[in-house]
This record gives structure tokens, C-alpha cells and sequence, in this order.
């Protein structure tokens, strides 16, 4: 069983701060687990599994759903909140903005529920934060 | 190759297709097999870096040995002496001459081990940093293409489903109105707590059970007292 599965079935019965997390894996060319959190899960994370680490992801806006002529303003707010904002970071895939944590394949499952519940959180706070440079 | 400054390159060119690699597979197999043939190599480094190693101690040995024989005889040639026999002495020191060259000759060989042993050392390292620098880089690379794909996946996924990514305003509508409708419940919570509080107080007034406001005839009938 992949890592990822296995990741799955233990996370669907796990219980973080309160929360649990839904999990429904997804096939394709690369292995992805989505997972929405109880009573937060306006915005999916998606987990996937390299060779050296477990990236969380989760997909905020696409670059044409920024306000025209707020992009360069937009791209160095994301820097600045970078560090500030705990264990997550903004990223950008093609043209699509995204917020990510990377965590060692070796983490604790514990590690991984932190990394989630703080992930999810993040990226609702990070949305609101980025509003006014959104269509 | 700064495998970094290719990614970069490869996104300001832009105009790529999407799910297109952004290092060509070759470029990635090249790499593998560099890592896999530097390994080969260093594993090698390290065999032979054993073997001149040993050889550098027993020459060490034999260097020693060498020494040991000279001193000695030095101590025989100078007890003849004592016993005034030069020729005894003379062969002696014969031996002492053959000790010395046969030394020089190790201390050459030695120093040519003991060199040899650093330069394949040096040669070690360097290849144990070229092999991590490259497995760093493919790791990049591949690391690229996983969040590709896995992009991919889920744009396929949600797609599968007859569903589209929501965009950020939606996402963000739907967190206002949930944090709405927390704060709704909370707002009818504590008014119909307080309704309730307030109901029982009055009904309790009225019986004239609980705390009673003190008027003025109380509080003189009370000092009266």
C-alpha cells in the first residue's frame, strides 16, 4: 500500500483540535490525497509524495483572478507575509498561486495533522489578507 | 548546471504547454546515470584508497624496522671500537651504510604512499559533494515535475466530477457567509439566553424569591430594628 494510502486511512479516523479530516485520494500520473477539513473546507488541501518530502498544497487563485495592475503589489505582499505566516509559504505552479508546506517523508503523523489543520488555516486567512487584489 | 536558474529560464519563456516537462527526460536520465557512474567511481576511490593506505603501513613498518637495525648497529660498531677492533667496526659500518640506503630508498616510497593517500582523499570528497550537488539537483527537478503532475491530477479530478476549481471569490464568499452564520447562531444563542434569564428573573420577582430591590422603607425598617 502506498504511502499516501496509508496516510489516508489513518487520517480519516484521526481527531486534531477537534477537527477531522476527509480524505478522498485522487488517481493520475501523480498520486495526490485531497483532504478537507471538518468545518473548514472552503479551500481542499492536496497531499502528494516525492521521494524526500510530503508536499500539502493549497490551490488560492489564478493569476487572471488577480485585479489588473495589482500583480507586482499582490507578489510582494506575498513575500513580506512568507515568514510571518507559521510553517506555510506562498508558491506559485504555473500560473496558479498556491500556499504549501513541505514536510520530511519521515515526519510524525502528529507533524502531518499540525501541518494540515495549521495549512488550512493559513490559506483561509491568506484569502482574506489578498481580497482587495481580487477580481 | 544550476538546475535552478533552468527552471527559471524555462518559466520566463513561458510559452509552455501545460503538463509539458520542463527538463527534457533525457536530461534527466543523463543526470541519473551521472550520479549512478560517480557512485561507481567512488566506490572504487575507496578500495584503492585502502589498499594504498596498508601499503603506506607496511612501509611505515619496514621504515621503522630500518631505524630500529641502524641504531642498533650503531651500538655494535662502537662496543668494537671500545675493544679496539676496526676492522669488526669497519664491516659493521659496511652493514650501518646498507641500513641507511635501503632507508632513504623506504622514506621515498613512503612519502609517495602518504602523498598518494591525500590526493585520493581529496579526490573522495570532491566526488561525495559533486554526487549530493547532483542528487540535489535532480531532486529539484523531479520535485518540479511531481507538483506538475500532481496539479494536473487535480484539475482532472475536479474536472472528472463535472465540477470546476472554484476561484477565490467563491471560496472567499463561502468562508464570509460560514463565519456569518457562526456569528448569526452566536448572536441567537446569547439573545435567547438572555430572554430566557430574563423571563425566570421577572417570574421570580414577582413571587418575591431571589435578590429583592431594597427600597427606602426597607432600608428604614431595617435601622429601626
Amino acid at each position: 500500500m502506498s504511502q499516501l494510502k496509508e496516510l489516508a486511512i489513518r487520517l480519516s479516523d484521526a481527531q486534531w483540535e477537534g477537527r477531522s479530516f476527509n480524505c478522498l485520494p485522487m488517481p493520475g500520473a501523480q498520486e495526490v490525497l485531497q483532504v478537507a477539513l471538518s468545518d473548514q473546507d472552503e479551500i481542499p488541501l492536496y497531499v502528494t509524495i516525492t521521494e524526500t518530502q510530503m508536499l500539502c498544497i493549497a490551490y488560492l487563485f489564478k493569476e487572471d483572478e488577480v485585479l489588473d495592475g495589482t500583480l507586482d503589489e499582490l507578489n510582494g505582499q506575498c513575500l513580506q507575509l512568507n515568514i510571518p505566516m507559521p510553517l506555510s509559504a506562498f508558491a506559485k505552479i504555473d500560473d496558479q498561486y498556491v500556499l504549501f508546506g513541505a514536510l520530511s517523508t519521515t515526519s510524525t503523523f502528529e507533524d502531518i495533522q499540525k501541518e494540515l489543520v495549521t495549512l488550512s488555516e493559513n490559506a483561509v486567512e491568506a484569502l482574506e489578507a489578498l481580497e482587495d487584489y481580487l477580481k | 548546471m544550476n538546475i535552478l536558474k533552468k527552471l527559471m529560464t524555462a518559466v520566463r519563456g513561458g510559452a509552455r504547454e501545460a503538463g509539458e516537462a520542463i527538463i527534457d527526460a533525457n536530461a534527466i536520465r543523463i543526470l541519473e546515470q551521472e550520479i549512478v557512474d560517480a557512485k561507481n567511481n567512488l566506490g572504487k576511490g575507496r578500495v584503492s584508497l585502502t589498499e594504498v593506505m596498508a601499503k603506506e603501513m607496511q612501509t611505515k613498518r619496514r621504515v621503522s624496522a630500518l631505524e630500529t637495525n641502524i641504531s642498533e648497529h650503531e651500538g655494535f660498531a662502537k662496543e668494537a671500537l671500545a675493544k679496539s677492533n676496526e676492522g669488526l667496526a669497519l664491516e659493521i659500518a659496511a652493514k650501518i651504510a646498507e641500513y641507511e640506503s635501503a632507508l632513504t630508498d623506504q622514506q621515498a616510497i613512503l612519502s609517495g604512499f602518504t602523498d598518494h593517500v591525500a590526493t585520493l582523499k581529496s579526490q573522495i570528497k570532491r566526488a561525495e559533494k559533486t554526487i549530493a550537488e547532483n542528487e540535489r539537483q535532480l531532486l529539484m527537478v523531479k520535485t518540479t515535475e511531481s507538483v506538475q503532475k500532481a496539479t494536473m491530477s487535480v484539475s482532472d479530478n475536479i474536472a472528472a466530477n463535472n465540477s470546476t476549481m472554484s476561484s477565490a471569490r467563491e471560496s472567499l464568499e463561502r468562508i464570509k457567509k460560514k463565519q456569518q452564520d457562526r456569528a448569526d447562531k452566536l448572536v441567537a444563542g446569547e439573545a435567547l439566553q438572555a430572554e430566557l434569564s430574563d423571563d425566570l428573573e421577572a417570574k421570580m420577582k414577582a413571587s418575591g424569591i431571589g435578590v429583592q430591590e431594597s427600597s427606602a422603607e426597607s432600608i428604614l425598617a431595617r435601622l429601626k430594628q
